[in-house]
């Protein structure tokens, strides 16, 4: 029997708000207290508030309040060629410029139906990858940051993410604003020595890995903070849209790389790990499992990768309109879905341009994690999202 | 998962007195949508998700759309009597297309893995009629975008627990997506509350009296 589904009701509160009374009964008169949290707040990873209301150190209500960095990438896109907006994805989530724009690209493939060769094909998956090795790593890094671990597991995890942050470097010209898909392939062909140096770096990252896990998987302030802590059911999750690695840890099996094999993805063996209890731990966890299927995945893409064109020769960047409709194109990149919704009236220009931005709305259940918590548990929760303020404000 | 004509049919069925029409997409994606009308929108919705056979439990995205009024030009043949000889002359027709705001939905289903359908609902003009039955109460995820929707586009959703701008500030005019939004002059410009301000301050604490009281002044 399937389990139900939610009816899309707000669960009741885990923490209800009781008038507190001296032990002879008076009321004490204790006040709510209500606090924003951000905009500036080094634990909101960029400009973000959330108005918290606290009874002692409990969380009874908290709204986030989006918008500082706003600046309306869809209308802008808009007004510009479908390959002017190619640079602008990279602002969306600047930690995963590359499949920023692989989604956007898959959409437009998809609206003017475009071939990609099968080099072109291998380099996005391994472009892919090593942008989820680098996300996934300052994710976590961010974690332990906010955690109170300063300075160290994030200087650990920033060492890995500058090697990956070279191989970038060499291939496109730019460490993080890479602006490196093209409709139908890529821009330039992978420069000579490129694959040996990234082969040495992904089979160094294991030992990484292991070397981080060792100093942190186990460690007791790790999980007696995490365990527990944030925790978010299966079916809230599915109900709210959560995607990516948060709504593994809830322990459901929805990850797009085996779902709708996108790309080249069905060629490649990987596991995709799940959590259990939804909390935070889990969420910690699936990442650095994630981590390791990645490294899987690029060694066989590393041994695999043919020669040939990496631009479908039918592609134009020029003068480029397909025709009228609509397409909704997605992807699993680090974060979540992401997803582009594109309409086209024929134009130069989209008609409709849409993001569809994961760390907005792996927001949603926010409020819901973090009730009956301590306003400290709120800086892990929020954490623990992952989220990046360039994409859910567009 | 079921064609389009499928779902459409047993949707009528399973709600009666649904009007839904299948609206065709010939871009190379073929991703067909559902248009359904906004009265039994909510209940369609409702079908979808819990039919055994569908179960598209998973809303991924809504986004608003903007359909400015239009005036379209067709050349049509029309026969006519010039100088007594009947000819085919070509005729420029014009039609008027009212503009409407539309709320558009992906819809999958993560228990069975399949998707999209996509579900469309039109509001009847751009001006005091934009009201759209909400589907936050089905799908949790459409809580934030509807407001978005709300905010950039100006689609109000009857039925949503909190429906506020969310990107743009609250004191805010006019919705930027739409295709006929122009630009303020200055943006930076904004009135100063401060004198407003002072006088709640005084309301909320009047600090004349705590001093007189204390006898120092």
């Amino acid at each position: 029997m399937a389990p139900e589904i939610s009816t899309g009701e707000r669960p009741p509160r885990s923490y209800e708000v009781v008038p507190k009374t001296a032990p002879d009964g008076t009321p004490l008169e204790s006040d709510l207290l209500e606090i924003a949290m951000g905009p500036q707040h080094p634990s909101t990873h960029g400009v973000f508030r959330m108005d918290v209301t606290l009874d002692g150190e409990t969380v009874v209500k908290l709204k986030p309040v989006f918008g500082y960095l706003h600046r309306n990438h869809e209308k802008i896109a808009e007004n510009v060629s479908y390959l002017g907006s190619m640079p602008y994805t990279d602002r969306l989530d600047y930690f995963c410029s590359l499949t920023n724009n692989w989604a956007y690209a898959l959409a437009v493939e998809k609206l003017a139906g475009l071939q990609v060769p099968e080099r072109a094909e291998y380099i996005r998956i391994i472009t892919g990858e090593l942008t989820r090795l680098l996300n996934h790593s300052c994710a976590v890094g961010f974690l332990l940051q906010d955690m109170g671990a300063l300075g160290t597991p994030l200087m650990y995890a920033f060492r890995e993410r500058e090697k990956i942050l070279d191989l970038f470097e060499s291939l496109t010209g730019a460490r993080m604003m890479c602006n490196y898909m093209r409709f139908g392939g890529c821009r330039v062909d992978l420069p000579a020595g490129w694959l040996e140096a990234t082969k040495e770096i992904v089979g160094d990252y294991g030992r990484f890995l292991d070397e981080f896990e060792t100093l942190l998987s186990g460690n007791e302030i790790l999980m007696a903070r995490t365990q527990g802590v944030g925790q978010l059911s299966a079916e809230l999750a599915v109900n709210a849209g959560i995607t990516g690695p948060m709504l593994r840890a809830s322990g459901v099996d929805y990850d797009l790389r085996k779902v709708d094999k996108y790309g080249i993805y069905d060629r490649f063996s990987f596991r995709v790990p799940l959590g259990d209890h939804g909390d935070v731990f889990d969420r910690y966890m699936i990442r650095v499992l994630e981590m390791r299927e990645s490294i899987k995945i690029l060694q066989q893409a590393l041994k695999d990768i043919p020669a040939g064109p990496i631009i479908d020769p039918k592609s134009k960047l020029r003068a480029f309109k397909p025709k009228a409709g609509e397409a909704y194109g997605r992807i699993e990149c680090p974060k979540g879905e992401l997803g582009f919704y594109l309409i086209s009236d024929g134009g130069p220009n989209p008609y409709r341009y849409r993001v569809r931005p994961p760390s907005l709305i792996n927001l949603t259940i926010l409020e819901d994690m973090c009730l009956g918590h301590n306003v400290a548990d709120v800086v892990i929760i929020l954490g623990s999202v992952d989220i990046v303020l360039g994409e859910v404000d567009r | 998962m079921e064609t389009l004509e499928q779902i459409k049919a047993r949707a009528e069925t399973a709600v009666p007195g649904a009007r839904l029409e299948i609206i065709r997409n010939d871009s190379p994606s073929a991703q067909h949508s559902l248009l359904v009308d906004n009265a039994h929108a909510f209940a369609v919705a409702q079908f979808l998700r819990d039919d055994a056979q569908l179960r598209l439990d998973y809303c991924s995205n809504a986004t608003g759309l903007d359909w400015p009024e239009l005036e379209l030009t067709e050349k049509v043949k029309v026969k006519k009597l010039v100088d007594g000889v009947e000819k085919e002359v070509e005729e420029v027709k014009k039609t008027k297309r009212p503009g409407h705001l539309e709320a558009v939905y992906h819809l999958y289903s993560m228990a069975l893995k399949h998707g999209p359908v996509i579900l469309r609902m039109r509001t009847e003009d751009r001006a005091e009629k934009n009201h759209l039955p909400s589907l936050t109460p089905l799908w949790r995820s459409c809580e934030f975008q509807e407001r978005e929707i709300f905010d950039l586009y100006g689609i109000v959703f009857d039925g949503h627990p909190d429906l506020r701008r969310i990107l743009m500030w609250d004191e805010f005019k006019d919705f930027p997506m739409r295709k006929d939004y122009v630009e303020p002059d200055d943006y930076e410009y904004e009135p100063t509350p401060h004198d407003e301000v002072l006088e709640k301050a005084k309301q909320h604490r009047p600090l004349s009296s705590a001093v007189d009281k204390d006898g120092v002044k």
